[in-house]
Order: structure tokens, then sequence, then C-alpha cells
């Protein structure tokens, strides 16, 4: 017998409209990063929201291990504001970006405060001072009703080479 | 860039390092990169790892002693080593993984194998190399470093024969890893929390400078300061915001406040500083339950009034020259590999308190989070200034570095000396005395 698909499973009660929906506010979260409008970005998250770039692939909790992001509301908020800065040193000059996501597949969630888990593949392309880097990874998001669309509750992104030896990073992916 | 001819005679060394200023060719050329190597890295004791990296016999750790690739093994008979990485027989790495446990390390190419104490212990067809070539008293075995100690579980290894021990070398910054250790309620420290490893373009040197440069927070760290001071304080956090901006303000102190904070230099380039926090959620608050159950432990270990003592050191970095810093108080511990006269990679260890509550180690994680990730909204300021300073170098004019600040005020205290104030570059004037005392000496 063949694992079940998680994708078929979640299609089977995630309706079209969810799915589009998501999917939607997906990529409009990548434009937003990829466009620098990180104050627009945070919109898209909760007030209690998270998020979690874990330092090795299956890491259980932020909390016994070490993060290369690990950001409540409140950090998310700080990173945004230095990023929107002109005095901050790394960000200056600012790195260009380009991200592209796979197809989402979007389940029911199982946990208290998100309605959908999505997951996603994505590469991130980075440009800064003549240097181009790559960035690839899976991202997962728990998103929860509000009004007419849906708000990020948290998002976990598990980087391929999560566990490298890294060059400086400072924008969310 | 004219490349010095090797070795770089003492001499001319002698003429690259003033009182108040140094050449740069010391942070550029690569013919003195490769005499500190030899040289320094070559000479000194550097930090490997804890002993609670591999507690039991089979597990190893692999890192680096100075540019070469080592093992820490704990071998069956309990014993740590520190062996080099690499096969007898034809050079190749014998072990591939950064962590683990084996019975043996086998090699890949032609499978001679090795027990995790560097024995060799069995090589395919050895009928080939004539009799009793395994089992010999002179059979080829992973290399051991030529010295290897250990202070408190902190290993270190050097790769000169002759030397001093490595507490006479340590010296009163010894006192720094007591104070990490007696802060354990059960009197031992383990790493924990995974090793934070990056890179950054520049000297390794400008990193073991900038630790305890006093001057530099409110300027490279403007930005976080800036941004963390403006942070509303009602916005959502479970712990991991609040500590980053109590972090963020705290480097924000005004240079006054930095003045008063004594650095102290010791002999071999050490030197620690005091520390400059007033923040009681990262000292410790003895209103916080979490750190009044902490106190409480440490109490029934001690007795009060040792306790007390132990909380009361106030030290924030140590330096261990050449390549190893750490904050006794905060748990974390770093070390500076380096790679070339213009790039360098830092692994960060944080450490857990035996006997103490799990939440102080949660703080140890939010605070590594917060001042050592790759991501680390004060470390990215850093490594970008270490980076200009590379860029910089590659031109010609000035020839001279300055490290002049309260040069001709330092003093003595004790087996130490202090700068007259705070924000001294005594520490660079110190390590740059130890740099040429290794790189004169053939």
């Amino acid at each position: 017998m063949s694992p079940p698909d998680a994708d078929m499973a979640g299609s089977a009660v995630v309706s079209a409209e969810v799915r589009d929906a998501i999917e939607a506010l997906l990529e409009r979260e990548a434009a937003l990063l990829d466009e620098r409008r990180y104050e627009d970005w945070l919109a898209l998250y909760a007030a209690d929201a998270w998020y979690w770039v874990p330092h090795r692939p299956e890491q259980a909790s932020p909390r016994d291990e070490i993060s290369l992001f690990y950001d409540d509301r409140m950090l998310m908020e700080t990173r945004v504001r230095r990023l929107m800065t002109a005095i901050a040193h790394a960000e200056t000059p600012r790195a260009r970006t380009l991200r592209v996501l796979s197809r989402a597949s979007v389940t029911p969630a199982a946990e208290a405060g998100c309605d959908f888990v999505a997951t996603a593949k994505f590469v991130m392309t980075e440009y800064r001072l003549n240097a181009q880097r790559l960035y690839a990874g899976t991202s997962r998001w728990g998103l929860r009703r509000a009004s007419a669309s849906f708000l990020i509750a948290w998002k976990r992104v598990d980087l391929v080479n999560a566990e490298a030896t890294h060059e400086p990073m400072s924008v969310p992916f | 860039m004219t490349i010095m001819p090797r070795p770089v005679a003492a001499s001319q060394l002698r003429e690259l390092v003033r009182p108040d200023r140094v050449h740069r060719s010391i942070y550029a050329d690569p013919a003195i990169f490769a005499q500190e190597m030899e040289r320094v890295f070559g000479r000194a004791w550097l930090f490997v790892g804890h002993e609670s990296q591999v507690p039991r016999p089979g597990d190893f750790y692999c890192t680096r002693l100075g540019r070469q690739p080592v093992i820490m093994a704990r071998g069956g008979d309990g014993a740590v080593r520190v062996l080099h990485n690499r096969c007898a027989h034809r050079g190749s790495q014998v072990c591939t993984e950064e962590k683990g446990s084996a019975k043996h390390f086998r090699c890949g190419y032609h499978g001679w194998t090795y027990g995790t104490d560097g024995r060799l212990v069995s090589v395919p067809r050895a009928e080939g190399y004539g009799a009793d070539f395994v089992g010999g008293s002179e059979a080829p075995g992973l290399a051991p470093v030529a010295r290897m100690e250990s202070y408190r579980g902190f290993v270190f290894a050097s790769l000169a024969a002759g030397g001093p021990s490595l507490e006479a070398w340590l010296g009163p910054v010894a006192l720094s890893f007591d104070d990490m250790v007696d802060r354990a309620p059960a009197g031992e420290v383990e790493v924990a929390g995974g090793i934070f490893k990056h890179y950054y373009d520049g000297n390794w040197k400008l990193y073991v400078e900038n630790v305890n440069d006093l001057m530099h927070p409110r300027y490279v760290h403007e930005s976080s300061i800036d941004t963390a001071s403006r942070q509303p304080r009602d916005a959502k956090t479970d712990g991991a915001g609040d500590i980053a901006v109590r972090q963020m303000i705290q480097n924000g102190v005004l240079t006054q406040i930095w003045d008063r904070v004594g650095v102290w230099t010791l002999p071999y380039g050490h030197s620690y500083m005091g520390d400059y926090h007033d923040d009681k959620r990262l000292l410790g608050d003895s209103a916080d339950p979490v750190f009044a159950a902490y106190r409480r432990a440490l109490e029934a270990k001690h007795g009060a009034a040792r306790a007390e003592e132990i909380l009361g050191v106030s030290l924030f970095n140590t330096i261990v020259y050449p390549n190893l810093t750490f904050m006794s108080q905060f748990r974390q511990l770093r070390v500076i590999h380096p790679l070339s006269a213009g790039r360098t990679e830092v692994h960060i260890f944080s450490f857990r308190l035996k006997g103490a509550p799990e939440r102080m180690f949660h703080d140890t994680v939010r605070f590594a989070n917060a001042i050592n990730s790759p991501a680390s909204q004060i470390l990215t300021d850093d490594l970008e200034i270490y980076r200009r300073i590379r860029e910089g170098l590659d031109s010609e004019a000035p020839e001279w570095l300055n490290i002049g600040r309260g040069a001709g005020r330092d003093r003595a205290d004790g087996p130490a000396r202090v700068g007259d104030h705070g924000t001294s570059e005594i520490h660079i004037r110190n390590q740059f005395e130890t740099w040429l005392d290794y790189m004169v000496a053939p």
C-alpha cells in the first residue's frame, strides 16, 4: 500500500476557493519581500506570529536549540524596522532578491490557532556587492482565517543547507 | 601588491609593529598569513572542543587546528585524544562527519582501519607490507597532535612539541573558564543546542581585536540600538524578542559607561573585559522565580557565601589569544578559524549549566540567536565592517593602521595591565606584542 498523498488528502477537504486565496497570499508575500516592502510584509502576519529558520533539518523546537532566525512578533517588528533604516551597515548597500515558489500543498491544520497549513518549495537568489547567492528550501505556513482572507500565524523555513557554514544573512526567506 | 618572501625576517616584522600602529601588510599579505599559520597557530594552545561533545567511547567531533583537520575522539579506553584526520597511507580524510559515534575510522580509499584511539587495527592484504605491519610498534596510525591538555573540560591542543603547559599559558585567564563552570550548580557545563558557523571576508585578527573594542558598539551597532530602542514593548513575545531587544538596547550604553568598563591584558595576548550590563533580565534577577530557583540550587551546592561570590563575578568577553573568545556569564564560546589572509570562519558554541533550571538554557539559546546567528541583527553589522576593512586595505595609503587609543597610559594591575579608560586599545597592542613574539622566533 502506498503512503497517502498529503496533497491529495488535503485537496479532498480544502476548497478551490481556499486554496486559491492561500496561494495568492503566499505569492504576495514573496513579492513584498522581493520589493523590500517589509512593513506590508509584516502586515500579512498575525499579532502573535513567529518566523522560524531552524539550524538543522528536523529540528523539533526553537527553545532548546539555536536557530538561524527565530523571531517572535516583537523581534519581527524590530528586524523590519532595522531593514528599513538607512544606518544598518550590513544593509548598505541593500541586497536585491528574487524568490520563486512552487505550487503549494494546502491541508487543514490539526493545531489550535491555525485553520490551514501550506507547504511549498522555494529558491531565493540574493544579489549584493557583485556577489550572487542561492538559497533553497521548504517553507511551511500556518494560516488563520481573518475576515475575508487569511493571516500568517507562523512560518517555518527549512533550508537545504541549514547546518552549513553561512555567509551573513539578513532578509527573511 | 608585493608579497613578502618567506620566512619574513624578524627585523622586517619588527618594523611592522609599532607602539601605536601596525602595518597594513599584517592583515593582507599572504606570506605573513602563511607564517602566522606556522608560528602562531603552529605553536599556541588552540581550543579543540569540550569533553561533553564526546561523552561515550567512540564519540567524535571533527574540527580544525589552524587550517589542519583534526578529530577529537574518545577511545575505547575512555581517554579523549586529538588526532590528525588523515589516513597514514595515501592522505585521505578518514572521518567525514562533523560529529557522531564510531567503532572505527575506516579509510574509504583502501580500507585501512583505525581504532577511535588512532591505532591502526587492520589493513587489507597487510602481507604486502611485511610481517607485523599492523600490530608492530612502528605501525602507522592516525597521528596524534603534538600536545593535548584540558582545563575543566575544555580541550586544547598544540601542534608544537615544546612550550608552556596549558595552565601556565592560560595564567589568570583560566579564571574566566572557572567563572563559566562554577556557575553550574552541578559543577559541570556541556555543549548544547547546536553550533553556529559563519564566514566573513576579512582577516582573522579583526575578530579578536573587535571583541574587546569598547568604542565600536555605539557606531557599528547603531542600527540595532536605534531600532530596538524604538520597539514597542507591548508587542507579543515568547522571550526571544524580549532578550534580543534588551541586548540590542544594552549595546547603546553611553561611552562614559564603556570607559568605566575595564579591559585587562595578560601574557600570551589574552585579555578580558568587565561587564557593562545593567539589565537584570539578562543578568539574572532574583525576583524572577526561575533565577531564584537557580540561585537556591547554587546555594545548596556551595553555601550562600560562595554562591554570592560566584554570581558576583562580572565579566563579559574573554579572549584567549589567538583564536578563542568567550562570554563566561552568557555561556557563549567563539572559535575563529583563519582560512586565508582575507577569509575567516567562526564557530560558536553554547553551554548548558548542569543542574540549572532548563529555562536558563532557553535564555542562553535566545541570547545566542540574538548575537551569534549568521542572521543576527548585531553580528552582521560587525561582519560587514570586517569586509569593508578587507576592501579598504587594498589601498596602500596610508601604510599604517592606528592602534594608539590610550597608548603610553597603560598601567600594571596585579598580574595584568589595564588601560587608563575602558575604550583604550590596550588589548590590541597586547595581542601584537604576543604576535611579534611568536612570529620572530624561528
